[in-house]
């Protein structure tokens, strides 16, 4: 169970970083991310069953599509609309439904859906089967954040995200484009799903109703950990995914959602910038 | 020419017009005054009384989506904006749905307790969060419907999936009718009245500036409060009308179908008008039945409506209209 409790954590993780780093930089809660997730996964089935692309090149050009798609998506929709919070949210959930309604109309229904896994077979920790690809999910994650932490941290574009996510007037005055790092951004979050989307599907089947639950679960780990705060995250995720674990072997897995959706209304009633949000938000948001 | 020229704008309005009450001179001020409002309340009317009867279910559905959308727009000129009317409806739903089937109540009895009821219950689970605003707050409002469905799914309370089916149906259809366009107009001119009343515009100082409402001494957590049980009461009636419309409740009462649609209706009529969201729902409802044969599509639409109105369309139809009818264009000539 701690094993697996460990998994669910990375694989949360995972997914609420692209929701995260878009929240953080430019202020647009995307909720079109669950249905860039279940696209994604789509788009790579479709790329291998269908062009016969080998598996490694339809994950790479997934990722790059669907970065441009969230880029595209900033550039038409919300960057007419930043800034009203009623517009934004409306917008991106008009986008969702959009997406993942018309994959259903197009037929994306049933279990015949599934990617394949990298690694194939299981190995035995504490009388327990774990197949190999959740042990890749836990590196890929560990990387994915190294790597987010050097971009952010050591490149120029970079360092601009930061700029904007602190002050966007000064930045504005240092000669940064917000417009083009928020769209930027927006890319990048898109891909990272598509990313986390190409890394997990392998372990289930693809329904149009998942984009519905990683939306709230990425939304409930992002709150409990701070909206902008990718430290806050992964100890969010460690605390949600545990919770969902162990519940799910006490209870069933029914309840999982249920823990997450919890989580979510005891933080925003007790501290609504979440474990470790910056004070300020507190005050502009609440 | 057009630089000789530039755009007038008159407004029309009647001659004398004090505060609150309209100082009518003449058959013709009248006539000015009453023609918008007589046009959608005939025009409903004689749709759902004189129509057949597919389209008198639809007139009624068009009435409920209508109500649910006028209350989406009096909570977000609250500033509370809510992203889950299904909530406030499934749960007016189903407490209409089980006092008719665990206690056998009859219709009578089952709306107006359901109304109060669900209005309490959707407020009081409200309240913790009932400090947040814009994005917190909408998604609360959006996560808590998906909860209670699984909630509902897991414990298998309240009929489990299969829901609460062979519930007492309206005497008949007229009856039907007459409670869902009384009960709409009742909401919608007295939601307007509320409005416009100085009780009213605390809301509204909240939605503008809630910090300033906070600072001249006004408890705004009270007043968030009894205006999310003013709106979820109006859903939960929706709920419970419905309930008993269909004989049934179950789960899809918390589909996404009941919130997204109110929102729509309200961005394609004008958000902060109240009108706005009743004409919009009207032209949405009767256009999502010519669609039916398209199925699970139609919601697609919806999402394309939301998302063009939003981004090219802000005003609204209802602003629009409102603006022309009360406004006279001329060009005049420059000097």
């Amino acid at each position: 169970m701690l094993v697996y409790g460990l998994i669910n954590s990375a694989v949360l993780a995972v997914m609420a970083l692209g929701f995260n780093l878009t929240f953080g930089i430019s202020g647009v809660a995307n909720f079109a991310y669950g249905a860039i997730y279940v696209v994604s996964g789509f788009l790579t089935w479709t790329l291998i069953n269908h062009l016969d692309l080998p598996y490694a090149l339809s994950a790479i050009l997934t990722i790059i599509i669907i970065g441009v798609f969230g880029g595209l998506i900033y550039k038409l929709i919300i960057r007419r609309i930043r800034g009203l919070v009623i517009s934004e949210v409306i917008a991106t959930l008009g986008i969702s439904i959009v997406i993942l309604e018309f994959l259903r109309y197009v037929g994306f229904i049933g279990f015949k859906y599934s990617l394949p896994v990298f690694i194939k077979g299981s190995v035995e920790i504490f009388d327990a089967y774990v197949d190999i690809q959740r042990f890749f999910i836990i590196v890929l994650g560990i990387l994915l954040i190294t790597g987010l932490y050097l971009f952010t941290h050591h490149t120029k574009i970079g360092l601009a995200f930061r700029g904007i996510a602190q002050e966007e007037h000064t930045s504005l005055s240092l000669g940064i484009n917000p417009d083009r790092i928020a769209s930027f951004s927006m890319g990048l979050g898109s891909s990272l799903c598509a990313f986390a989307a190409i890394v997990i599907l392998p372990l289930g089947t693809i329904t149009v109703d998942s984009g519905y639950d990683v939306l709230i679960n990425a939304l409930s780990v992002c709150i409990v950990g701070g909206l902008g705060s990718t430290f806050g995250v992964i100890i969010a995720s460690f605390i949600i995914g545990y919770a969902q674990t162990i519940t799910a072997t006490y209870l069933s897995p029914h309840w999982t959602i249920i823990v997450s959706l919890c989580a979510i209304l005891i933080i925003l009633a007790i501290k609504p910038s979440g474990l470790l949000g910056h004070q300020k938000e507190l005050e502009e948001r609440v | 020419m057009k630089e000789n020229y530039r755009k007038e704008r008159i407004a029309r309005g009647i001659k004398a017009r004090s505060d609150d009450i309209y100082a009518l001179t003449s058959y013709r001020e009248m006539w000015y005054l009453l023609f918008p409002r007589l046009i959608p309340i005939v025009g409903i009317a004689l749709a759902a009384y004189f129509l057949p009867l597919y389209w008198k279910k639809v007139a009624i559905t068009t009435c409920v989506f209508a109500m649910l959308a006028v209350s989406w727009d009096f909570l977000s000129s609250c500033g509370m904006l809510s992203l889950g009317q299904a909530l406030f409806f499934g749960i007016g739903s189903y407490t209409a749905g089980s006092l008719n089937h665990y206690l056998g109540l009859p219709v009578y009895l089952t709306i107006p307790i359901a109304t109060v009821v669900g209005g309490l219950l959707s407020t009081i689970l409200l309240l913790p969060v009932i400090r947040l605003r814009g994005i917190y707050f909408a998604m609360i409002t959006l996560i808590l419907p998906l909860m209670i469905m699984r909630l509902v799914e897991a414990t298998k309370i309240l009929g489990g999936t299969e829901g609460l089916t062979g519930l007492s149906p309206f005497p008949n259809v007229w009856v039907e009718i007459t409670l869902i366009l009384a009960a709409m107009w009742a909401s919608l001119f007295g939601l307007r009245r509320f409005i416009a009343s100085d009780y009213g515009l605390i809301f509204v100082s909240i939605r503008d500036n809630d910090r300033a409402t906070m600072a001249s001494g006004i408890n705004i957590y009270a007043f968030k409060a009894q205006a999310l049980f003013i709106g979820s009461s109006i859903c939960a009636f929706c709920g419970a009308f419905m309930t008993h419309s269909y004989q049934f409740t179950g789960m899809p009462v918390f589909a996404m179908e009941f919130s997204i649609l109110p929102i729509a209706a309200a961005a394609i009529g004008g958000i902060g008008t109240l009108a706005g969201p009743l004409v919009g729902a009207c032209i949405l409802v009767p256009l999502s039945e010519f669609l039916r044969e398209f199925g699970t599509l139609r919601i697609v639409f919806y999402g394309f409506i939301l998302v063009i109105c939003v981004v090219a369309l802000p005003e609204g139809i209802f602003h629009y209209a409102s603006r022309k009818y009360n406004e006279m264009e001329r060009w005049v000539k420059l000097e």
